[in-house]
C-alpha cells in the first residue's frame, strides 16, 4: 500500500534516536540525514525536503530540547508534528454552492485519472448526499474521451452532457450547466482534457472555462506516483487557476507517495479525496492526520474501525466476538468471516491499517490470491455440517474423505485445520483483551513511544468523536 | 502456501517469503533557436567558473530533481568526480566533455549499439505493450502503428484492454487515424481471448506487425499481473519466438516507483525495452538511468506529445543534455 516504504524508512531513522539517553547535535544531524534520505526516496520534492529538514533541525537543536530530560522523545515529537503540518492538519470536505447547481472542474496532467475520478465523485455524492449529478464532456482532444465518460455515465446511471468534439470546451461547459439547471440537477462535474502546465493555449482554455462557469471547486487530480515534478506541476496549476483542492489517485499502488507532501507544501491547498482503485467506488475522503500517523507507523485504526463498521454486519460481528470469547468459533463462522473479509477488499490493505503492522516483515509479500480463499472454502464445504460445528471430531479418515471431496491434497487439509485451530486460539486471546501475544505477532508491535503517543492521540480523538456522536443523538 | 500460513509468516516474520527531433524537444523551455550541441554545453558550464564541490553538489541536486534517485545520483556524481580527476580535466571545455561522455558511457555500458525495436525478418512481429494506468500505452501504440504503416508494413492492433471504459473505442480511433486494422472483443471479455483472435487474424492476413494493447495495471496487483502473463503465454504458444518485443511504457513524470514497476513487469513479462512518454513536459524521467543500471533494460523510444508523430528513438546524449539543462535554468 502507498506510503509504506516511507513509513518504514522514517521509523528506522527514529528508532536509532529512541535508544539514546543523551542526544548530541551530531546525533540529530545523523538522524536528519536519514530522514532526508527517506523523504527523497519517497519522491518528496528536494526543496520541500530541504525546508523540512531545516525547520526540524532548528527546533531540535535548541538547548531546551537537547538539555531536557527526554531529548529523544521530544525530537520524535517534533518530527511527527512537522510531518503532520506538512500533510495539512484537519480534513476538508467538498464545498457545495449556496445556490444549486454546484459546479466542479477536474483539471490535471494527461492520464492522472480525471475522467475516472469524475465518475467516482458523482457516484460518491449520489450515494452519500443524495445529489442529482451530471457530467459534462469537455475533453474534445483525446481519442474517445467522450465515449469514456458516457460509458461511466451509463454504468452509474448518471446523465452525461456532450456536444461532440467540434465545439469549444468553454461553450460545452456553459451549455452543459444551462441544461443542468433546466433539468433541476444540483451537482455538475466538468471533465477536461489532460494538459501540461506549460501549455499556454490549453491553460488559457481552463481559465476561460473557469471565468465562464464560476466553479465552486477546481480539483487538481494528481497521480500519487508522481516524482519531483509534482511540486512544479501543482504550483503552476494553482498559480494559473487558484485550485480549491487536490485529489490524489492510484494510491492502491505501492508508491511511497511523497508527492502528497510536496503538493500540500507548495500550494497550501488541501487534499480532499484519494483514489484507491480503478473501480467506481474506490474513492475515499482524505484525512491528513490519519495519513501522517500511518506514515509514522501508527496504523490507521480509525479508518480500520470505520471500514469494519461499514462492511461488517453489526449483528454478525457481535455474534462472532461472542463466539471467539467462548471459544465456540467453528468452520461455519470461518466461512462467514471469509466472505465478509473478501467483501472488504484486499486483505493486505486491511492488515496494514493495524498499528505496527505496516512494518511487519514480509507483509509486502502477503498477497492473498482469491484462489487460495476458494480452495479453503472448497475444503470447508466438503465437511459435514457436524464436522463444521465440531472441528475436534476431524479424525484422519474424515480428513481423507474431505480431501477427496474437495480435490485437495490431504496435506493441505491437515495444514488448514491446524492453522484454523491456531488462529482460533490467537483470536480468542485477542478478544479477551490479552494483547501480550500480539507483540510477537506484529513483528515489533506498536513501535515505542512514538507509537504509543499516536495511539493515545487517536484514542483521545476517538473519544471526542464518540462524545460528538452522543451529543448529536440528543 | 495456505492463507493462514501467509498471514502468520507476515506477522512473525519468521521466514521471508520468496517473491519473487530529437534535440529540441528534449529541452523545452530553452531557447528554440537551433544551436549545436557543443554550443549549448558551453553555455551550460559557463555558469561555473570553477569545477568545485559546489558544482558537484548542484549537479547532484539536478540529478535528484530529475528523479534519477538518491543513490544513483550519488554514484553518478562520484563517478564524474573521479573521471574529472583521472582525465585531469581543467578547462571548462574538458570538464564538460568528460562529464557528458562519462554519463553516456555509464548509460550505454559496453553496449554502444542503438537499442532498436526487434523486428522479425521472417514474418509477423508481435509487440506486447504493458505498464501501469494512464502512462500512454494506447497512444504510443497509435504512434508506432503510424510509423510501420508509413514504412509500408501492414499493422494489426489488438484491443487487449477490455476493462477500462472507452479503451476499445480509443484504440479504434487510433486504428482509423493511421489505417490499421483493430481486432476487438466485447467490453469486459477475456483479454487473452482477444489476443488469440488478433494473432490468428494477423497471421491470416499475413500482416507484418501485431501490436497488443493491454489494460493499465499496478504492479502490486497479483491477479492482474497473472492475467498479463496469460496474455503473453497465448502469444508464445501461437508464434515461435513471440512476442518479439515487450515494451514497458513509463511516464516521465513518475518518480521512484518506476523502478518497482520495471522490476515487477520484467519479472512477469520479461520486458525488452522501455518507452518513456510525456518528455514534452517538464519532468525528465531520470529513473530510467537507475533502471538501466540495475535491471539493464534500455529505453528504446520516447514520447514527446499527444500527436501521432510525437514519437522518437531514444538518444542517450540528447537525453543527458536535457537533464543538465536545469543547470542553466536554475542559475539564470
Ligand atoms: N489503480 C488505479 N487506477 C486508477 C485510479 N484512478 C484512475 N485510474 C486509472 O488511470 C488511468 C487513467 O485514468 P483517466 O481517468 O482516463 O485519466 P485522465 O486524467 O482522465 O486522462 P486524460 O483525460 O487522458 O488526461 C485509467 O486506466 C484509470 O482506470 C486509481 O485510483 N487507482
Ligand atoms: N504530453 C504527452 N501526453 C501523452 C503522451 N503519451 C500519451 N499522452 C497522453 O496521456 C494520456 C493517457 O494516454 P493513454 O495512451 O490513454 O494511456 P494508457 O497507458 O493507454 O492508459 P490506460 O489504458 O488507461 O492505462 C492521454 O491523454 C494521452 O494523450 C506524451 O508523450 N506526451
Ligand atoms: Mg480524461
Ligand atoms: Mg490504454
Amino acid at each position: 500500500m502507498a506510503f509504506e516504504g516511507l513509513s518504514e524508512r522514517l521509523q528506522n531513522a527514529m528508532a536509532k534516536m529512541r535508544r539514546k539517553g543523551k542526544v548530541s547535535e551530531a546525533d540529530v544531524k545523523e538522524m536528519m540525514r536519514e530522514v532526508r534520505l527517506a523523504l527523497l526516496e519517497a519522491d518528496v520534492n528536494f526543496k520541500v525536503v530541504k525546508d523540512f529538514v531545516r525547520v526540524v533541525s532548528e527546533r531540535a537543536i535548541g538547548s531546551e530540547v537537547l538539555e531536557s530530560l527526554s531529548p529523544s522523545q521530544q525530537i520524535l515529537k517534533i518530527v511527527s508534528e512537522e510531518l503532520t503540518n506538512l500533510m495539512g492538519g484537519e480534513q476538508s470536505t467538498i464545498q457545495m454552492a449556496a445556490k444549486a447547481p454546484t459546479v466542479v472542474m477536474m483539471v490535471g496532467l494527461q492520464g492522472a485519472g480525471k475522467t475516472t475520478t469524475a465518475g467516482k465523485l458523482v457516484n460518491h455524492l449520489k450515494k452519500t448526499q443524495n445529489k442529482r449529478p451530471m457530467m459534462i464532456a469537455a475533453d474534445i482532444y483525446r481519442p474517445a474521451a467522450i465515449q469514456q465518460l458516457e460509458t461511466l455515465g451509463e454504468q452509474l446511471d448518471i446523465p452525461v452532457f456532450s456536444m461532440g468534439d467540434q465545439v469549444s470546451p468553454v461553450e460545452i461547459a456553459k451549455q452543459g450547466i444551462q441544461k443542468a439547471k433546466e433539468d433541476h440537477l444540483d451537482f455538475v462535474i466538468i471533465d477536461t482534457a489532460g494538459r501540461l502546465q506549460i501549455d499556454e493555449t490549453l491553460m488559457t482554455e481552463l481559465t476561460d472555462i473557469k471565468a465562464a462557469v464560476n466553479p465552486t471547486e477546481i480539483f487538481l487530480v494528481v497521480d500519487a506516483m508522481t516524482g519531483q515534478e509534482a511540486a512544479n506541476v501543482a504550483a503552476s496549476f494553482n498559480e494559473q487557476l487558484d485550485i480549491t483542492g487536490v485529489i490524489l489517485t492510484k494510491l492502491d499502488g505501492d508508491t511511497r507517495g511523497g508527492a502528497a507532501l510536496s503538493i500540500r507544501s507548495v500550494t497550501g491547498k488541501p487534499i480532499k479525496f484519494v483514489g484507491q482503485g480503478e473501480k467506481l467506488d474506490a474513492l475515499e475522503p482524505f484525512y491528513p492526520d490519519r495519513m501522517a500517523n500511518r506514515i509514522l507507523g501508527m496504523g490507521d485504526m480509525l479508518t480500520l474501525i470505520e471500514k469494519a463498521q461499514q462492511d461488517f454486519d453489526e449483528k454478525k460481528n457481535e455474534e462472532m466476538t461472542k463466539k471467539l470469547k467462548d471459544n465456540s468459533f467453528d468452520f461455519n463462522d470461518f466461512i462467514d468471516q471469509m466472505d465478509q473479509v473478501s467483501n472488504m477488499g484486499p486483505l493486505e490493505d486491511i492488515l496494514k491499517m493495524i498499528p505496527g503492522m505496516s512494518n511487519a516483515p514480509g507483509l509486502e509479500n502477503l498477497q492473498i490470491d482469491p484462489k487460495d480463499m476458494a480452495r479453503m472454502k472448497a475444503i470447508v464445504l466438503s465437511m459435514t455440517p457436524k464436522e463444521r460445528k465440531n472441528p475436534d471430531i476431524l479424525s484422519q479418515s474424515r480428513r481423507r474423505r474431505i480431501a477427496r471431496g474437495s480435490a485437495r491434497p490431504i496435506a493441505e487439509v491437515n495444514r488448514m485445520i491446524k492453522q484454523f485451530n491456531e488462529s482460533k486460539k490467537m483470536m480468542s486471546k485477542m478478544t479477551k483483551g490479552n494483547f501480550d501475544g500480539m507483540d510477537g505477532m506484529f513483528g515489533q508491535g506498536v513501535k515505542g513511544k512514538i507509537g504509543k503517543m499516536a495511539m493515545n492521540s487517536m484514542v483521545r480523538k476517538n473519544k471526542k468523536k464518540v462524545k460528538k456522536k452522543n451529543k448529536n443523538k440528543r | 502456501m495456505g492463507f493462514f500460513d501467509k498471514i502468520k509468516r507476515a506477522f512473525t516474520g519468521e521466514e521471508k517469503i520468496e517473491t519473487t527531433e530529437v534535440t529540441e524537444k528534449y529541452e523545452k523551455g530553452l531557447e528554440k533557436t537551433r544551436k549545436s550541441f557543443s554550443d549549448r554545453m558551453n553555455e551550460l558550464f559557463a555558469n561555473f567558473r570553477t569545477v568545485d564541490e559546489d558544482f558537484f553538489e548542484e549537479l547532484e541536486e539536478i540529478l535528484i530533481g530529475a528523479d534519477v534517485g538518491y543513490e544513483a545520483s550519488m554514484e553518478i556524481s562520484d563517478a564524474l568526480r573521479q573521471e574529472v580527476k583521472l582525465k585531469n580535466a581543467k578547462s571548462q571545455g574538458e570538464v564538460q566533455q568528460v562529464i557528458i561522455e562519462k554519463m553516456v558511457e555509464i548509460y550505454e555500458k559496453d553496449n554502444t549499439e542503438k537499442p532498436e525495436i526487434n523486428i522479425n525478418k521472417e514474418g509477423l512481429t508481435v509487440i506486447l505493450v504493458v505498464g501501469v494506468n494512464g502512462v500512454g500505452k494506447t497512444t504510443t501504440i497509435g504512434k508506432m502503428a503510424k510509423r510501420y504503416q508509413t514504412e509500408g508494413k501492414t499493422v494489426v492492433l489488438a484491443a487487449g484492454d477490455t476493462f477500462r471504459a472507452g479503451a476499445i473505442e480509443q484504440l479504434i480511433v487510433w486504428g482509423e487515424r493511421v489505417g490499421a486494422q483493430v481486432v476487438t472483443g466485447k467490453a469486459g471479455s477475456d483479454p487473452a481471448a482477444v489476443v488469440f483472435d488478433a494473432v490468428r487474424q494477423a497471421k491470416k492476413q499475413q500482416a507484418d506487425v501485431l501490436i497488443v494493447d493491454t489494460a493499465g495495471r499496478l504492479q502490486n496487483k497479483v491477479n492482474l499481473m497473472n492475467e498479463l502473463e496469460k496474455m503473453k503465454r497465448v502469444i508464445e504458444k501461437e508464434i515461435v519466438d513471440g512476442p518479439h518485443e515487450v515494451l514497458l511504457v513509463l511516464d516521465a513524470t513518475t518518480g521512484q516507483n518506476a523502478m518497482v514497476q520495471a522490476k515487477q513487469f520484467k519479472q512477469t513479462t520479461n520486458v525488452t525495452g522501455i518507452v518513456l512518454t510525456k518528455l514534452d513536459g517538464t519532468a525528465k524521467g531520470g529513473i530510467v538511468l537507475a533502471i538501466r543500471k540495475e535491471l539493464d533494460i534500455p529505453v528504446k523510444l520516447v514520447g514527446l506529445g499527444e500527436a501521432v508523430d510525437d514519437l522518437q528513438e531514444f538518444d542517450p546524449g540528447e537525453y543527458i543534455y536535457g537533464l543538465f539543462s536545469g543547470l542553466i535554468k536554475d542559475s539564470m
